[in-house]
């Protein structure tokens, strides 16, 4: 199955970096979780390590299976995810007023992270079946509601924040697969047009309270806008150089919440400084330019638009938490990809990389 | 089913990857540019941010100064008291322990309860004391239930403590925790929110001495507000011990006669050449380790609205008619004005007549001169000289002699009696004096009143020679390098009476003791006691005739004011007694501490409290050269001017 031939055609710049920031990931919680009485780190490490493993497995998995293989039975992948989606919405554990995990025993599965690499992949399959450019409406509604039904289920956990993140992938796989942008740019304009409606109508008072915060933190700065302004603290304090690993007093003496999911980047800022944040965004820039640089190379349309999607999602969700953690955009519970604590995020990563990886590897296949 | 490329879309996809880098690339690049943005070019001011997050001063309180009296026996000290709390994170279920803590403390639960709820906003891991100052019994029973009550802690924190309870209790003061308006007043560093500050006495005029300065410890705080570490400690500065005046065993036995005697009053007894406060009285009296424990409300109102006050100052701030012991100001005003001189004598027939109307004396004393009619009290002489002094003058020598002025003693809350003069009738009641009035001013009633520290003071004066003496009740202190004396007050006045108006006046008052006069029971045999008695009417003669079931209320107060020995005064001062009807009854009062005072400075044992004197209703009004004059001296008089 995994020939020679492929094995040297593996991105290995890309999988070294890959490593490379998820060992500055598992670093980072180690901080993030350190308790300074009892001078070690959380239990959080231990399960990452062991998320890890899982991802790699899974990432394996679906490196060694051809991509088109996959593609062919992507209505399998979306039933599966719908399955899972609608079980959460069932009999998830309820946390924080929202069902959004899947009590597997000695951890939780929380399925909306896999939506992303599976909605890529169904995606990219749909629009290659057809072949057609311009491309006729009816594969747009067909799209939409592949979209609509991960989407729905998501929103009602309601997790309205990573439903959203589902949106960038559809739209860069309609675009690489033939949407016209001026009609993307109408869509935008509608979008804002409506934008006072859905203020009004379409958001519960968390996302309101979150908006508003976001603009005006000081307005409740122990409430919604407390994350905000203590995020700000925790990176502004970190200078060029940083305050030293395990040094951050913010994220020492616990000033900010979920450190080691939501606001890693933070700790890292705070701990390792500008140079630290230059450096991570590098590496996550470099992942970015090698993996579309496999969509450029693909052998076909179904890879590129696979590889489009899925990092259509990735680079949405690194953009978006960076900016978080800066205090930059509103709180929206938003995992940073290979860095933050959470099982399903790294496994729902190393398996979209798995897949990206299999495309790269097999261009020159037939 | 075959899936590739169809070659027109190559170029297209070339572009959309272009576009799709240059978007992330842009995207990357505002970023960084954010974070150089705070962490650069904002990075000093998130820093300091970041610190005051979690830095924390926390204040070690001061020890306050010990104070001793003269003799150097404590009188005020702080001590460890024991607290019980709770730490509620600590606590498993709270209704539970607090049942078990309220059976072992023999607290009511409700109370600990209400304790509880009072700071139920406060973190979860902070104590928060619920038996305040505990017992040892109680914290032996906590100590021994221990695993039965997880998170119920014993905290100690100094405490003022006062080992004489009531006794001095206005001089020494209370503290309690400083005020909104105290804190606005203090305007500097010094005080700061939760101090226990000096309330009053010389824990208020002496506090910052007492205070010390407070030490602080610099501590890590995590979010949640606990402490996680010690960055250094600058310990506190304990105060400094002070030294008073004041001698507890003349203190002591003045209340002890005015128990004795069943009465409530002041008495201020101070050195008439040093101005040094021997003893202060006030009755009734209160506790002040009342307010070191922290006085809850029921207790405070149960002191305000008493109808005794016990918290008011009598001796400082008490203003009572001075009755006939304002005749020695008078005595002296007319001899330095020549309104008479030394051989001018008045006819008694028991009252006389000015501005047309009689005013009254209680007894027919006959032909009386100046030292006669100080001895026997006599009305009659005094109606003369008031009708021969303008008001004006009258208010010159009794402000000289220190009446109707602060005295400026290092208490708090002094008030300033009343000499009333023209100016003070034309701008308070905007109307001329009229001469009638002065007749009755003459014998200290109508509109003077003064403090009995002021008559003390006055006392003073006309003993030492004529100098005013600023009374003081802080002797030394000690700020841990030794004792220095306490910084001299304003230096004494003198008052430019002349020597021989002093000494006639002198004589009179010996008389008033050692003669045939009203202070008899004043007297020392061997100590040359001088004094005057003096009745401060508390209602007019018809009032309290209305009034006359209210009983003991409405009985006038009985002023002794004394000095001794004649010639070479030791000792000086007032006792002012409580509806005690007559002057006469206020001077055994001052007999008994002068016999301590004496006792005490030849060496000799103190005497023993004097002994409850017949209480029995007095013996018909005249003849009566023996036992005194039973009559009040003024309460006969048909008083002119108002009241």
């Amino acid at each position: 199955m995994l020939e020679r031939r492929l094995y040297r055609a593996l991105d290995w710049p890309l999988v070294a970096t890959l490593a490379l920031l998820t060992g500055i990931g598992l670093a980072l919680i180690y901080s993030a979780t350190y308790d300074p009485t009892a001078e070690r780190g959380g239990s959080e490490l231990g399960r990452q390590l062991a998320a890890i493993a899982v991802g790699l497995a899974a990432g394996v998995a679906l490196l060694v299976i051809d991509y088109r293989t996959l593609a062919d039975h992507w209505h399998v992948a979306l039933g599966a995810l719908g399955l899972l989606l609608a079980y959460t919405l069932l009999f998830g554990e309820e946390i924080g007023g929202g069902r959004r995990w899947i009590d597997l025993g000695p951890v939780n599965a929380q399925p909306s992270e896999f939506a992303r690499p599976v909605l890529a992949l169904a995606l990219a399959a749909l629009y290659t079946r057809t072949p057609g450019w311009p491309r006729p409406a009816r594969d747009w509604i067909v799209g939409g509601a592949v979209v609509a039904v991960p989407f729905v289920l998501i929103a009602q956990q309601p997790d309205l924040g990573t439903a959203l993140t589902l949106l960038p992938v559809y739209v860069v796989v309609m675009v690489f697969a033939g949407l016209r942008l001026r009609v993307l740019a109408a869509c935008a304009v509608v979008a804002l047009l409506l934008a006072p409606v859905v203020w009004a109508y379409g958001l519960e008072d968390y996302h309101r309270s979150r908006l508003i915060s976001f603009v005006v933190p000081e307005s409740d700065p122990l409430g919604a806008g407390y994350q905000q302004i203590q995020a700000r603290i925790t990176v502004g304090s970190g200078g060029l150089t940083g305050r030293g690993y395990l040094q951050g007093t913010q994220n020492r003496y616990d000033f900010l919440p979920a450190a080691h999911n939501d606001f890693i980047f933070s700790v890292l800022a705070e701990e390792l400084g500008f140079l630290g944040v230059v450096f991570t965004l590098g590496l996550y820039l470099f992942v970015i330019h090698r993996s579309l640089g496999a969509a450029r190379v693909a052998r076909d349309r179904v890879g590129t638009y696979l590889v489009a999607g899925i990092m259509a999602g990735f680079s949405f969700q690194v953009i978006y938490n960076v900016a978080v953690s800066a205090g930059l955009a509103p709180v929206k519970g938003l995992t940073l990809p290979l860095l933050s604590h959470g099982g399903s995020s790294i496994v729902a990563t190393l398996m979209g990389f798995g897949l990206i990886l299999n495309v790269g590897m097999r261009r020159f296949t037939n | 089913m075959e899936w590739r490329h169809e070659t027109a879309g190559i170029g297209t996809i070339g572009r959309l990857l272009l576009l799709f880098r240059c978007v992330v690339a842009v995207t990357f690049a505002l970023l960084v540019a954010a974070f150089w943005h705070l962490q650069i070019e904002m990075h000093s001011q998130y820093l300091e941010r970041a610190g005051s997050n979690h830095r924390r001063a926390r204040p070690l309180r001061a020890p306050r100064g010990v104070v001793f009296d003269r003799d150097g026996r404590v009188m005020v000290e702080d001590r460890d008291a024991l607290h019980l709390a709770l730490v509620r994170d600590q606590v498993v279920d709270l209704d539970a322990t607090i049942r078990r803590l309220g059976r072992a403390t023999g607290v009511d639960p409700r109370d600990l309860h209400a304790a509880l709820a009072r700071r139920r906003r406060e973190p979860d891991h902070r104590p928060i004391v619920v038996v305040r100052d505990a017992s040892r019994a109680q914290v032996a029973a906590v100590i021994a239930r221990r695993a039965e009550l997880p998170g119920v802690v014993v905290e100690s924190t100094p405490i003022r403590s006062y080992p004489a309870a009531t006794m001095a209790a206005h001089s020494f003061g209370y503290v309690g925790e400083i005020t909104a308006a105290q804190l606005a007043a203090a305007g500097d560093e010094a005080l700061r929110r939760g101090h226990i500050v000096g309330q009053s006495g010389i824990e208020l005029s002496y506090n910052r001495l007492l205070m010390g300065i407070d030490g602080t410890r610099h501590v890590v705080v995590d979010s949640a507000e606990r402490e996680v570490d010690t960055i250094r400690e600058e310990p506190p500065i304990a105060g400094q011990q002070l030294r008073l005046t004041i001698d507890a065993d003349v203190q002591a036995a003045t209340e002890a006669a005015f128990g004795a005697f069943g009465f409530d009053g002041a008495a201020v007894m101070l050195d008439p050449h040093s101005g040094e406060v021997f003893a202060l009285v006030s009755l009734p009296a209160y506790d002040p380790n009342l307010f070191a424990r922290g006085i809850d409300g029921a207790a405070l109102d149960a002191l305000t609205r008493n109808d005794q006050k016990p918290l008011h100052n009598r001796a400082l701030q008490g203003r009572y008619p001075p009755g006939s012991t304002f005749k020695a100001a008078v005595a002296v005003a007319a001899l330095e004005e020549g309104v008479v001189t030394p051989s001018f004598t008045v006819r008694c027939d028991g009252g006389a007549v000015h501005y047309g109307r009689h005013y009254r004396c209680h007894a027919r004393h006959g032909v009386v001169g100046l030292e006669e009619a100080l001895e026997q009290s006599c009305n009659t002489y005094f109606y003369e000289l008031g009708a021969r002094l303008d008001i004006d003058e009258i208010h010159r020598w009794a402000t000289a002699l220190g009446l109707g002025e602060l005295s400026g003693i290092d208490l708090p809350y002094e008030l300033r009696g009343l000499v009333p003069s023209r100016t003070w009738k034309r701008e308070r009641h905007g109307e001329p004096w009229y001469p009638g009035e002065t007749i009755s001013v003459a014998i200290g009633q109508g509109q003077v009143a003064v403090t009995p520290l002021s008559l003390a003071v006055m006392m003073s004066t006309l003993v030492n020679g004529g100098h005013r003496v600023t009374p003081r009740v802080l002797k030394a202190f000690n700020d841990g390098r030794g004792w220095r004396p306490a910084p001299a007050g304003p230096p004494a006045r003198a008052v430019r009476a002349r020597p021989e108006t002093l000494e006639i006046v002198q004589r009179g008052l010996w008389k008033v003791v050692n003669g045939a006069g009203t202070g008899r029971r004043g007297r020392i045999p061997g100590r040359d006691v001088i004094g005057k008695t003096g009745t401060a009417q508390v209602v007019s003669r018809e009032g309290r005739l209305a009034a006359d079931a209210a009983g003991r209320v409405l009985r006038d107060h009985g002023w002794f004011i004394f000095a001794a020995p004649a010639g070479n005064p030791e000792i000086a001062g007032v006792v002012f007694a409580e509806h005690s009807d007559h002057g006469y009854l206020a001077a055994p009062i001052a007999r008994h501490a002068l016999e301590t005072f004496f006792a005490k400075r030849d060496g000799r044992p103190l005497p023993a409290p004097p002994t409850p004197p017949l209480l029995a209703p007095e013996p018909a009004p005249r003849p009566a050269p023996e036992p005194p004059p039973v009559v009040p001296d003024v309460a006969d008089t048909v008083l002119a001017g108002g009241n």
